[in-house]
């Protein structure tokens, strides 16, 4: 088990190690020039060349990674070009609110797709498991920011019962001490505020959960309907148990081993998600600054940005390789 | 003495269909007996068993007959009574013991967790209970045994499982579809004698499942021989093996290899005797319509 883990770690290691490069290039070799955004028309040649070297930019590419990429293993990410502050400060204080805003996605997800994948197993053969594969097959087809759009349209305009922007509303006082303003406020239990913040998070919650719920609930059901036919789910209605108990205790621990490996992958898939549903909801998080970081060509915050999500991908990953071990008995010996 | 199973005139066919799979099968099996069920493959054997126990496969629907339980019919009763009354007072033994244990759960809970949840057993008389079962089944250590996981066991260990939790709450009837079939030959003999000696000790009524006509004679008391769904031949195992009736039984008889001759070849069923049993279902097949269906 330790070993399993420290090869992990070191690949983990490798991976962002390959992103870091990648992306170092990628943004330096796309055209648009920092530079140039920061100062203002009809400065000089000379203006320019001094703003270059300020910022180490006169340097090759490969020069450059050195000494960024020697920084960051100190922990010093650079400074935004635009907002003038640490890149870490920056993105350690938006972080929160995208986690918590892709955890309850997930947890939506789950909840959804897991109802959605069992009753669908109960109802097998029936009209209603026919009406659960189409509302899949809606769900699956249809991306996450077209179900942000018509959430607006549904719920803040035609039926306005949710606010369409912002994390929280700006008129209320926060008592907050970190960013994670959800988990603060049941802790502190401010149940008023967790209402505000979750009314304010739902309808992008809901747009990112949707695709990802059609998933799960497809999945689940295709390996629920074949594990509720092995011997042993038979053997257990021979014993007198329910249907009911025969999906969720005999069936469901075994069915839900490749749909977690697939939650897992898709999970980065939704927190890639957050950046165009942040931004179509004015929600203060990460991936609506990394849209802001790409407009004004702020190098170092991209870099900071990217290098994290991959970070959380990885972990993601790990995550969901020990919960393997832990629902499947025979792999803890391995 | 009246049978504990009683199963009468039973049809089933393939759902949404005329094509019949079980055509009138009538069989008993009276208390502390053991009926073979024997057949070829896509005979119908594993049918009767599934739906005694109330588990057929949704393909199959049962378009008219009786299943007496302690003459109760089963088929009339309301799904929920049915499950409980299956659950508490008749088992099954499956075919193959790798893939009829939970492999996610520990052999224990496996066993005593239906005692509990099902017939309301308290957990330290379950317990005991187990534990005195797996003794029975010679099984070394079950304290041991009970917190391990089904892929920590032999397959043969673990039909001694499946055995013990057949018997454990003392059913008196037990559907054992071919319980010997999946394991290899050594292993098959224990467990055959193992089966023989706890049905005859709890005086278990036994609904044997098999192809093997050699297990028949070794443990059943009387056999039904089945073809295409039809049970051709009823009758005890002593008759059938000095004189089949039906000439397919005997073509059955004749077909099985035996050790003692091992330089005779394999014979097969004669193709007339096929041709004759077969018109005879079709005959049988005209003059039946359905009551309900």
């Amino acid at each position: 088990m330790a070993r399993i883990f420290a090869l992990r770690l070191l690949t983990t290691l490798v991976t962002l190690l390959g992103v870091a490069v990648i992306v170092f290039v990628v943004i330096r070799v796309v055209p648009g020039d920092p530079i140039a955004m920061m100062l203002p028309p009809g400065a000089t040649e000379a203006d320019i060349a001094r703003l270059r070297t300020l910022y180490g930019l006169d340097k090759s590419i490969g020069g450059q990674f050195v000494i960024w990429f020697g920084n960051v293993l100190q922990g010093d990410f650079g400074s935004s070009i635009t907002a003038r502050q640490p890149v870490l400060t920056l993105v350690l204080g938006r972080l929160p609110a995208t986690l918590e805003l892709s955890l309850l996605a997930l947890l939506m997800a789950v909840l959804i797709g897991g109802t959605l994948g069992v009753t669908g197993t109960r109802l097998r053969g029936t009209r209603a498991e026919a009406g659960i594969d189409v509302a899949n097959g809606i769900g699956l087809s249809v991306p996450d920011f077209l179900w942000g759009l018509a959430l607006i349209v549904l719920f803040g305009v035609v039926w306005p019962l949710f606010p369409i922007s912002g994390r929280v509303s700006p008129r209320l006082e926060l008592p907050f001490s970190t960013n994670f303003y959800l988990i603060e406020s049941i802790l502190r239990l401010r149940f008023d505020l967790t209402r505000n913040l979750l009314a304010h998070m739902l309808m992008p919650a809901l747009a990112l959960a949707l695709p990802l719920a059609a998933i799960i609930s497809q999945l689940l059901k295709q390996s629920l309907k074949e594990t509720v036919n092995l011997d042993y789910a038979v053997l257990a209605r021979t014993r007198g148990y329910s249907e009911r108990h025969v999906i969720l205790s005999e069936a469901l621990p075994n069915a839900a081993l490749p749909t977690l490996t697939l939650i897992g992958v898709q999970f980065t898939f939704l927190m890639g998600g957050t950046i165009i549903i942040e931004r179509l909801f004015s929600y203060e998080g990460l991936g609506n600054m990394a849209i802001d970081a790409v407009i004004t060509r702020d190098l170092p915050l991209i870099q900071g940005i990217v290098l994290l999500f991959a970070l959380l991908f990885t972990l993601v990953n790990l995550v969901v390789d020990m919960a393997y071990v832990l629902l499947n008995p025979k792999l803890r010996h391995a | 003495m009246s049978a504990f199973l009683e199963i009468r005139g039973l049809s089933a066919v393939l759902r949404g269909t005329d094509l019949r799979l079980l055509r009138s099968v009538d069989i008993d099996v009276p208390v502390g007996t053991v009926r073979g069920l024997v057949g070829e493959s896509g005979a119908g054997k594993s049918m009767i068993g599934r739906a005694v126990l109330g588990v057929l496969p949704r393909a199959v629907e049962i378009v008219e007959g009786e299943i007496l339980l302690d003459g109760r019919d089963l088929l009339a009763m309301p799904p929920v009574a049915r499950r409980r009354l299956i659950g508490a007072r008749t088992a099954m033994i499956p075919q193959d013991p790798l893939t009829a244990l939970n492999p996610s759960r520990r052999i224990g809970r496996q066993i005593t967790d239906r005692l509990v949840d099902i017939l309301g057993w308290e957990p330290a008389r379950a317990r005991s209970r187990t534990l005195e079962m797996l003794a029975e089944v010679r099984i070394p250590e079950p304290e041991r045994v009970l917190r391990l996981y089904p892929h920590e066991l032999s397959g043969g260990m673990r039909q001694r499982i499946l055995i013990a939790s057949a018997f454990v709450a003392e059913p008196e009837l037990i559907v054992a579809d071919e319980p010997t079939t999946a394991l290899d030959v050594t292993v098959q003999k224990q467990i055959l004698g193992l089966i023989s000696e706890l049905q005859a000790r709890h005086g278990t009524a036994l609904l044997f499942v098999t192809h093997d006509l050699g297990v028949v004679a070794k443990i059943c008391d009387s056999l039904s021989v089945l073809y295409a769904g039809k049970v051709v031949e009823d009758t005890t195992v002593a008759r059938f093996f000095e004189a089949p009736a039906h000439p397919y039984s005997a073509a059955l008889l004749a077909a099985t290899p035996r050790h003692t001759d091992p330089a005779s070849s394999l014979k097969p069923v004669p193709p007339a005797v096929m041709h004759a049993v077969g018109a005879e279902i079709a005959a049988a097949d005209r003059s039946w319509r359905p009551r309900h269906g």
